[in-house]
């Protein structure tokens, strides 16, 4: 299963908005650690080993 | 100067007795030395003198010293101890457990249970202190030795000196009626983490160090608590260690463990009033117990870049140091000696060549990077070495009350299984359609047959194993190779999952140390001549 890079998500504006949102109120603590939560809880979902490694590559950029 | 360790010991085995080769100026030569008699030496030793390969074992102490140390042992050291004849009375004495439960803090996490899987004489692990252990060892080698096995130990025997050439090693051995000299043709420095021989070869011993310390505390108390591994993340409690452990052994004794840190003053926090307030915080209000042992310990991850040095093998701690999180030491020093003593005892009888000797490095070394990998994983996740670290295990840890998924990455530590020497070149070939877990390379897993269990019948030779099939014809070696054939009855359903899968039946070539060498669905003699010749790393005709 390739990284998929295209578009995917239907309502890009209300998922950014409901991210923005889940952090509502929250310190940099308790914002960093549900990312974390999040980011686990996604990488879960995919599963597959060589998906998340490219997500990560793909993350990581070009720094 | 005191020769040789004084200190307290829990059990006197071996009590310093002058021989006569100390007196004697021309020295004594002997095929195999081994220096230590910790678990991984004694191992080595009784499997040696079994196979009738005459053995002297030297140590600088006259018995098992102070100290629960080393406690968790897995089901494939109690498999080789039954391959060794000294299963019996640790399975009788240890404390089996399955069960574990993860704390972070007051909440409780999760639970875990280990789930053994059935149809295998012995449980996943049992907890027994490290004496113990050498105990029962040295009464197996005693009774060999009452039999007339070429088995010998020396204690209060302090290895000075070791020197090598192309066709002996010598030792200078100092004992409290001065020094003697020895030769051999082989040595197993078996002489711990520190070991002393290492040091004086001038070998490296590079790795990783974890800047932390752990105090343990093993304590003897009436306690309610159930038989289970107990771990805390961040336990709640003011004395503030970063994760603590609890967990039983026998004769009522409890093994807690607390990491401090980096930074703390070693002689205050080993004062028994700092250690009671820390345990009085611990335990329920009003426990009453007794110190038994205390020690704080740091540690490394690292092994030696060679285990053999040309007449010199290094085994155990001496190779390779892990953190104690997945009982991951004493546990692979075992499978060293497993795997160290056949390859020995078939060069020195002349059955196979000198690079059989090669092959125990290949095999075991690769097998300390897996340990290596795995202790170094559970102690970063135990002891997040950065900012997002923390934040990820945190989030783990929070996790994992609600969701599965999460309690697969908590990692108090991988428990110990032993290695598949998947890559060894020992490796024969893979000509079945068989399980994975029994591929060449992997350890013989147990099976039930029908009556006893199958690791019993494979000895300790070379074994053609026939599963649902008639005796196979055996080729003429000078290697001893057994043939066993199962007969219907013993087919259960564990041994063919294990051993069949879909296959309707099977030739095994087992290793001396029960591990796959070779599989086919049926195999002509020259076929199974040439898996031994690879497996005893015999040139190519």
């Amino acid at each position: 299963m390739p990284l998929t890079t295209a578009p995917n998500i239907p309502d890009p504006d209300g998922f950014y908005d409901e991210l923005l949102a889940a952090h509502a109120g929250l310190t940099k603590d308790q914002s960093d650690a549900l990312n974390a939560r999040l980011i686990l809880i996604l990488a879960n979902q995919i599963g597959d080993r060589a998906t998340l490694s490219q997500a990560l590559a793909a993350a990581r950029g070009r720094a | 100067m005191t020769i040789g360790a004084t200190h307290a010991l829990t059990h006197v085995l071996y009590p310093y007795t002058p021989v006569p080769a100390q007196a004697d100026p021309k020295p004594h030569h002997h095929r195999v030395l081994i220096i230590g008699a910790g678990p991984v030496g004694l191992a080595t030793g009784l499997d040696l003198a079994q196979k009738g390969t005459p053995v002297l074992i030297l140590d600088d102490s006259e018995g098992a010293g102070q100290g629960s140390r080393a406690i968790c042992f897995a089901k494939r050291t109690l498999e080789i101890a039954d391959r060794l004849g000294a299963g019996q009375p640790l399975r009788d004495k240890g404390v089996v457990w399955n069960m574990g439960r993860v704390f972070h803090g007051k909440n409780e996490v999760f639970t875990f249970n280990l789930l053994p899987e059935g149809g295998h004489r012995n449980p996943a692990f049992i907890n027994l202190q490290q004496p113990y252990l050498e105990k029962f060892l040295v009464d197996r080698l005693r009774v060999l030795e009452a039999q007339g096995a070429p088995i010998e130990i020396r204690g209060r025997n302090t290895v000075t000196a070791v020197s090598q050439d192309a066709d002996h090693v010598t030792l200078a051995i100092d004992t409290p009626d001065g020094p003697y000299t020895a030769t051999a043709d082989h040595v197993i420095a078996a002489d711990g983490a520190r070991s002393p021989i290492r040091e004086a070869m001038g070998l490296s011993f590079k790795g990783r160090v974890f800047e932390d310390n752990f105090l343990i505390a093993d304590v003897r108390m009436k306690a309610p608590f159930p038989t289970e591994r107990w771990f805390w993340f961040e336990p709640p409690l003011h004395s503030a260690p970063q994760s603590a452990l609890l967990h039983k052994q026998p004769d009522d004794i409890w093994r807690i463990d607390f990491q401090l840190g980096w930074d703390i003053d070693r002689t205050a926090e080993l004062a028994p009033g700092k250690i009671r307030q820390r345990i009085d915080e611990f335990l329920p209000p009003g426990t009453e117990y007794d110190l038994v042992w205390t020690s704080i310990y740091t540690f490394q991850c690292r092994r030696m870049d060679a285990f053999r040095h040309a007449r010199v093998l290094y085994a155990g701690d001496a190779a390779h140091q892990v953190s104690p999180f997945g009982a991951r030491g004493a546990n692979s020093g075992l499978q060293d000696a497993d795997n160290l003593a056949w390859k020995l005892d078939l060069v020195l009888k002349g059955h196979a060549p000198d690079a059989l000797l090669d092959t125990y490095h290949a095999e075991r070394a690769a097998a300390a990077d897996e340990n290596i990998l795995n202790s170094t994983r559970a102690t970063d996740f135990l002891t997040p070495k950065s900012e997002i670290s923390r934040i990820f295990r945190d989030a783990v840890l929070t996790l994992a009350r609600d969701h599965p998924f999460a309690r697969a990455m908590v990692n108090s530590g991988r428990l110990s299984t032993p290695s598949t020497y998947d890559g060894s070149p020992l490796n024969g070939t893979d000509a079945l359609d068989g399980p994975a877990r029994t591929r060449p390379g992997s350890p013989c897993p147990d099976a039930p047959l029908a009556s006893g269990y199958l690791l019993d019948r494979l000895g300790g030779s070379f074994t053609l194993l026939a599963i649902g099939c008639p005796p196979p014809a055996c080729p003429e070696t000078a290697i001893p190779l057994r043939s066993l054939t199962l007969a219907d009855a013993d087919l259960t359903p564990d041994l063919r999952a294990r051993y069949l899968g879909h296959a309707p039946r099977a030739l095994y070539l087992i290793r001396p140390d029960q591990h796959v060498a070779a599989r086919w669905a049926d195999a002509a003699p020259d076929v199974i001549r040439t898996a031994l010749n690879t497996a005893t790393a015999q040139p190519c005709p």
